[in-house]
């Protein structure tokens, strides 16, 4: 069974962003970036199926710019066997990457999708689920949980009141929650070794698909700040303080 | 304009979310209408007539609709869409589950987690874990939303009183099924809707020590969370966790404790009216933005709060 995994480059979870003073977007120049950290679970969760058997070949695959060789490059150090780079601008909308990845599902046929359930930049949580409608596969969201046997997926999901197992059919698409498990560190053997194993750069265009896009950004700013509180020195002071000035309780 | 909104419903009853979702529908302005989709919904539907300022309810009563599976609600909220000129849905794990693939199907961007109206195409959301605000606008025929419940203030459940049509599409891909359902269960407030929400991190040390959280919580009326830390270490269930990837909360009042701050966590809670940190590290960066911080150690803190308040 071939599984396919599509990752993002984005800022380093670590980085407190800064807003551009125009309002333009945010300032990513000379700033950390890595694997978009649910779409290393993805990774992990497809190296893990290979390990057990269950999975044949891992392709990774990214939409976007050709700095996001490095991304790939850390996803076949992690395991994946090969690599597929859509080149197109920097920050497409959910849709437009979604329809990339459709042209890469028509021409590699994996029978497993895994994406993360959200880019940590733009906190959209939707190419999955528009990649499944695209292709009108099955979805399994938010996933803490993934078992494949035969021609079916049980994927378990995190929802609001706990948590739900459904079973989808195969092909099928499952995006990751934190909790479908622990990602491994890149060895440095196996950095070497990714630097040997195939990356294919691909147009949108060669795949057919538009990017056009119904959404406009007109301005990205800081939120407002909260004004700064106090500390207080007792728990005596802090609930006459509740009670008084803030009036919560 | 006619706005679809998508009511959230569980075991049978309308979720409140569903009214912060009419909240924004309102903003947007024109006839609203909600769709209740499931099996077995006519008490959903009635109680979403009775939603103040829905003009009409549409029920979709099917087998293959129950628990929500998206390969099968999509395709008939794609069917209904297109006589609308908005669809929104509260940016629940059900919303935020079904709405994408609606937006597919309608070959337009979906604008996720709103949390204002600047205009009937012009909408704002929070990127970057809510450490940046953009101004989205769409110029998709029908405009795909989900809405963050924290950024509109409920309607009035009762005053309304809408028709029910009844829906007869039925709509079974047949790709997926539903197994099993594991619901946690709590005699508290539901998180994302309570007035207080008291919250435990890394500091509680273990799952047995949230006990002093919920005695707390249970005299204060409050909701109790947890922080992505609390949960990993397995503490508390994961539906408890607060944060850019667990719930949205903006209460009237959070007290975080022994909870560091980390940006992933602050994106959760940081709207909050008042927030209240008890840590025993004084460079924790949840100091920063708690308006009442208190240096304690939180064994010795919580149980004396416990009694005071």
């Amino acid at each position: 069974m071939k599984v396919l995994v599509a990752i993002k480059r984005v800022i380093d979870y670590n980085v407190k962003v800064r807003v551009k003073a125009d309002g333009s977007g945010v300032d990513l120049a000379n700033v950390k970036m890595s694997i978009n950290p649910f779409c290393e679970i993805a990774v992990e969760e497809a190296v893990r199926l290979k390990e057990q058997g269950i999975a044949s070949e891992v392709v990774v695959v990214c939409v976007g710019l050709a700095a996001a060789q490095e991304q790939l490059r850390t996803a076949m150090a992690l395991g994946a066997d090969r690599a597929i780079l859509v080149e197109a601008a920097d920050g497409l909308g959910s849709l437009a990457v979604a329809k990339a990845l459709q042209g890469v599902v028509e021409r590699e046929q994996p029978q497993l999708i895994i994406l993360g359930k959200q880019a940590i930049d733009s906190d959209n949580n939707q190419t999955g689920q528009m990649l499944a409608a695209l292709t009108g596969y099955a979805q399994g969201t938010f996933a803490s949980r993934l078992e494949v046997a035969g021609d079916t997926a049980r994927v378990t999901r995190e929802i609001d009141g706990g948590l739900q197992t459904v079973a989808l059919n195969l092909p099928a698409i499952v995006t990751t929650d934190l909790r479908l498990n622990e990602p491994r560190y890149a060895s440095l053997p196996n950095i070497m070794k990714a630097k040997k194993k195939p990356l294919q750069t691909i147009t949108p265009q060669a795949l057919g698909v538009s990017l056009t896009a119904t959404n406009t950004t007109i301005r990205v700013e800081a939120p407002t700040a909260r004004s700064a509180g106090i500390k207080v020195g007792s728990v005596a002071e802090l609930v006459e303080k509740l009670k008084n000035e803030a009036k919560v309780i | 304009m006619t706005i679809l909104v998508i009511a959230e419903h569980d075991k049978g009853a309308l979720v409140p979310a569903t009214l912060n979702a009419v909240a924004a529908a309102q903003k947007i302005g024109g006839d609203i209408h909600v769709l209740a989709a499931g099996a077995g919904v006519s008490a959903v539907a009635e109680a979403a007539a009775k939603i103040a300022g829905v003009a009409k309810v549409l029920a979709a009563d099917n087998a293959a609709y129950a628990h929500q599976l998206p390969e099968n609600v999509a395709p008939l909220i794609v069917e209904l869409a297109k006589g609308y000129s908005h669809v929104l849905a509260a940016a629940t794990s059900n919303g935020k589950n079904i709405l994408p693939r609606v937006a597919a199907q309608l070959d337009v961007d979906q604008i996720s987690e709103i949390v204002s109206v600047e205009s009937a195409d012009t909408f704002k959301r929070p990127i970057y874990a809510g450490n940046a605000i953009a101004t989205v606008q769409s110029s998709a025929a029908v405009k795909v939303i989900t809405v963050r419940t924290t950024g509109f203030d409920p309607v009035a459940a009762e005053g309304g009183s809408a028709a029910v049509e009844t829906v007869a599409a039925a709509h079974n891909a047949g790709t997926s099924s539903f197994v099993s359902e594991e619901l946690a269960t709590s005699d508290r407030p539901e998180l994302t809707e309570a007035r207080v929400v008291v919250s435990g991190g890394r500091g509680m040390g273990n799952g047995d020590n949230f006990k002093h959280l919920y005695s707390l919580a249970d005299k204060l009326g409050a909701a109790v969370g947890a922080s992505r830390a609390a949960v990993d270490a397995g503490f508390v269930p994961n539906d408890m966790q607060v944060g850019q990837t667990g719930k949205i909360v903006a209460p009237q009042l959070y007290v975080a404790v022994g909870i560091s701050g980390a940006i992933q966590h602050l994106a959760g809670m940081k709207d909050s009216k008042v927030i209240v940190a008890i840590n025993k590290d004084e460079e924790a960066p949840i100091f920063q933005v708690a308006d009442y911080g208190l240096v304690a150690d939180l064994f010795e803190a919580v149980p004396e709060l416990e009694k005071l308040v």
